[in-house]
């Protein structure tokens, strides 16, 4: 009774404060989004005090067993659901800003649908809401079971699912009403950076937690990886958002660092947002779900301790890269670069780890599509983490850089890493977590995987062609001296290139409908009638013993 | 450790620990895996003695070879300068009268002038050069304020009607709806007989009659145009401003005046010539006429120095 007293009287006091700022807001975006805090405060208000077992009915609508396991896993199971719709929300963004490029009418001459707006809407969608949801949903399930512990502070993991979610409405509400502090990968303004900060020191504390009471002796290599990238986030996030509002009571702030020191800061924290949150994060979710799905021992441990201390010593100098013949000093983009390519066998190691971990398990890669997505994700993660060195190269980003080589560079990465390894940790879970013998249907599986594969290799072959014509063409001087071609000439040279990107674009959104419709089916505890994927050879005419027939 | 074994599939010792069911084996490092990270090291070390890479007190190491970008664009830039020299001197000495006569340099000067147009122009006048309504077509014969490299010269020099350059063209129709000086109906019997001359409407008396009081003063009797007024050829079917009759209701009702910039101070004359060069390439320069010829353009014998001023 005192817990639901002093539950709901923080929920109030919450209530009370959004509610004064929406009245005093100054500006329009900042009375929306103090509306939307106050209207999370009223529900879990509601929640608190009313006497419906809101969780049973929450049980009954998405088929959450009834506690059969013995971890923390309704969070979780939560945590694949949110990670499915926020695939599909920011794919399908992702669809929209592509044709918008190739036909900019699809603008549609609002502010909302700009491609300005929306293009912040896709990356947070696939990288935050995505990623960040399949992120806390597998450290938490992770976590718990190779520690052998159930969540420390199972109410603040609560917390934490259910405040970065609405860190997500926030910030993707706020890109569509304008507001953005215009800082690549960190548009949300300061209230909502503040919240996030909030939301992030208790997702460390309960994972940090749950590590403590551990009772197995030692600390498995995906827990190194999820804290580093919790550690590392929680760094670059608040460094970067160091921002003074105008006001109180209006969303527009000014950032701490400017000039190029604000640049500096900006790509030490944009770069390391993927080293440490689409890299070591999901490397995290590999060291795991690969040896789980494989059920083959992990290939090397000694790899592991090196590449693990080597990536992330090297990983947080090599932001300057991206500020490669800028305003920033030479000695700068010097370090930025040398540390980039020593970073290319440390990021290495650990597809080695993950693919060498099949090591008498090859013939699965065949017989098993959630493997092939699995050993497709570590593929893409090698190709990746090749490219970005050599990106890295002065000479080689001297003409890549602005181009769309950069988008090809990023979504080889991000369709073919992160998103394959997400696709198949899910696929690995949902059966588990819902206590289904298996998946509605493994060949949809299989189709999930072709048609992802095709629309990566469509997007990412497109984008290189794109950025090196790109490229090309910007510094194409003719025999007297003189640039050759204008800048939107290059625009037009682009404009196939843009149509098979939307293509393969497509094509990696329709993979995903199919998995959201197995996911689906999977949840409602339907099995599909279907053959096995493989099945040897049988020949009944042969089986029998080798005896000669009698004569007759 | 406890817990060791030889993992049957590879023959490789495990480490002993199992988490949830995950062992690790103990292989070693993979030597060329190894050997490559080395490699990289050894890269990095050295790029950094000859690069300029650590900071220091005061400033970083400039590195052994003395690089920086700033120097590398100084060097890159003083190159090319001086590959260029010769011809931009030789450019800048000739009146732009007697460049037709030297094919080399008008080459040079067409290949430099479409640069300058492409960084400059192509923002107004298209990436063609064909413009759109309210920014003249360059590609065509019919020229407001002339067509020969002088003329145009001129033109890019001084702009138009742009305020303050006393050189610039300037040309002021009266606005004769909006000022009142012609009610409306008058306004489409002189649209009528506007696009009479080039055969798009009946020939309409009154709006002859009309034209005959008010424009031909400036635009002649035909309607032929007069440029030394900057005044349009009205008869050769090619609009500033649209040509359909509510649209040439439009441009007499208000009266047109489009800007442009006077490029001099903004560009260095060499520039501006090589413009003037790329401008008349474009198919409808016309030559340096001899001194008779204003009246052959009067008597429209010649189509390319007679199609004179269609536009605004």
């Amino acid at each position: 009774m005192e817990s639901v007293v002093s539950r709901s009287g923080w929920w109030l006091a919450a209530l009370f404060i959004s509610t004064v700022a929406m009245a005093k807001a100054i500006d329009w975006g900042f009375a929306v989004h103090m509306g939307i805090f106050a209207l999370a405060a009223l529900i879990g208000l509601v929640i608190s005090l009313r006497t419906t077992d809101f969780h049973a009915a929450a049980r009954g609508i998405l088929r959450l067993p009834d506690d059969q396991t013995r971890y923390d896993d309704d969070l979780i199971r939560f945590g694949v659901i949110a990670t499915v719709f926020w695939g599909m929300a920011g794919f399908l963004v992702g669809l929209v800003i592509a044709l918008q490029l190739a036909f900019p009418v699809l603008n549609l001459g609002l502010e909302w649908t700009s491609f300005g707006r929306l293009r912040p809407l896709h990356t947070s969608a696939v990288i935050f809401a995505f990623g960040g949801s399949a992120l806390i949903a597998t450290s938490f399930y992770v976590v718990q079971r190779t520690c052998r512990a159930r969540l420390a502070f199972p109410g603040l993991a609560r917390f934490v699912f259910w405040g970065y979610q609405l860190f997500i409405v926030l910030a993707a509400t706020g890109y569509l009403l304008g507001i953005s502090q215009g800082k690549e990968y960190a548009e949300p303004e300061w209230y909502v950076d503040l919240w996030l900060t909030i939301v992030w020191v208790a997702y460390l504390a309960v994972f940090v937690g749950t590590i403590v009471k551990r009772t197995e002796p030692h600390i498995y290599v995906a827990n190194w990886f999820y804290l580093s990238f919790i550690l590392t986030v929680a760094m670059l996030h608040v460094v970067n958002n160091m921002n003074v509002p105008v006001s109180l009571f209006g969303s527009k702030s000014y950032p701490l660092w400017a000039g190029v020191q604000g640049a500096l800061v900006q790509w030490w924290y944009g770069h390391n947002a993927v080293g440490f949150f689409l890299t070591a994060g999901f490397l995290a979710m590999m060291y795991y779900f690969v040896p789980k799905q494989a059920q083959r021992p992990v290939y090397s441990y000694r790899l592991s301790i090196l590449h693990f201390w080597s990536l992330i010593f090297l990983y947080i100098w090599a932001g300057p890269h991206h500020l490669h013949y800028t305003a920033l000093p030479d000695w700068a983009q010097t370090l930025g670069m040398v540390f980039s390519v020593m970073l290319w066998m440390p990021s290495w190691g650990g597809m080695i780890n993950g693919l060498m971990t099949l090591n008498g398990a090859w013939d699965k890669v065949r017989t098993d599509p959630i493997i092939r997505m699995m050993v497709l994700a570590l593929a893409f993660y090698g190709m990746s983490t090749f490219e970005g060195p050599m990106m890295s190269v002065k000479s080689v980003n001297s003409l890549s850089h602005y181009t769309d080589w950069t988008i090809g560079h990023v979504h080889s990465g991000a369709l073919g890493w992160n998103g394959m390894i997400t696709f198949s940790c899910i696929y690995f879970l949902v059966p588990r977590l819902w206590g289904r013998e298996r998946l509605y249907s493994l060949r949809m599986v299989n189709w999930h995987f072709w048609l992802a594969t095709l629309g990566i290799v469509f997007y990412a072959s497109s984008m290189w062609v794109a950025g090196i014509t790109q490229g090309l063409m910007w510094r194409e001087y003719g025999a007297d001296g003189y640039l050759v071609n204008s800048f939107v000439e290059t625009v037009a040279a682009l404009h196939p290139m843009y149509l098979l990107r939307a293509f393969g674009g497509g094509l990696f959104l329709i993979g995903a409908g199919v998995m959201t419709f197995n996911v689906w089916q999977t949840i409602a505890g339907r099995l599909r009638d279907e053959l096995p994927l493989y099945q040897p050879k049988h020949d009944p005419a042969a089986d029998r013993p080798l005896t000669a027939v009698p004569a007759e | 450790m406890a817990n060791k074994r030889i993992d049957e599939a590879t023959g490789i010792e495990t480490v002993g620990h199992s988490w949830d069911g995950i062992e690790e084996l103990n292989n070693p490092l993979p030597r060329w895996w190894l050997w490559t990270l080395y490699a990289t090291i050894v890269f990095a070390i050295g790029y950094v003695i000859v690069y300029p890479a650590w900071p220091m007190v005061n400033q970083a190491t400039e590195g052994l070879w003395g690089w920086s970008s700033r120097g590398q664009l100084a060097g890159e830039l003083k190159a090319e300068e001086a590959r260029r020299a010769a011809t931009l001197a030789a450019l800048a000495t000739t009146p732009i009268t007697e460049l037709p006569a030297k094919p080399e340099l008008m080459r040079a000067a067409i290949e430099g002038g479409r640069a300058a147009f492409r960084v400059n122009c192509v923002q107004c006048h298209g990436s063609g050069a064909a413009g759109s309504t309210g920014y003249p077509n360059l590609r065509d014969d019919d020229w407001l304020w002339g067509g020969n490299l002088q003329e145009i010269e001129a033109t890019l020099t001084n702009g138009i009607r742009h305020p303050g350059n006393d050189a610039t063209h300037q040309s002021l129709m009266p606005s004769f709806g909006k000022d009142g000086i012609l009610p409306a109906g008058d306004i489409t019997a002189v649209a009528d007989h506007v696009l009479s001359l080039s055969g798009k409407a009946p020939a309409n008396a009154r709006g002859a009659e009309l034209f005959a009081n008010n424009c031909a003063a400036c635009h002649g009797p035909d309607g032929k145009g007069q440029r030394q007024f900057g005044a349009p050829n009205l008869s050769d079917a090619i609009w500033l401003y649209g040509g359909k009759r509510d649209q040439v209701e439009a441009s007499i009702y208000k009266a047109r005046a489009g800007v442009m910039p006077a490029w001099t101070g903004k560009l260095d004359p060499v520039t501006i010539k090589m413009l003037a060069a790329y401008v008349h390439s474009l198919g409808g320069g016309e030559d340096f006429a001899p001194a008779p010829a204003v009246a052959a353009v009067a008597a429209a014998a010649a189509p390319a120095a007679g199609a004179g001023n269609g536009q605004n």
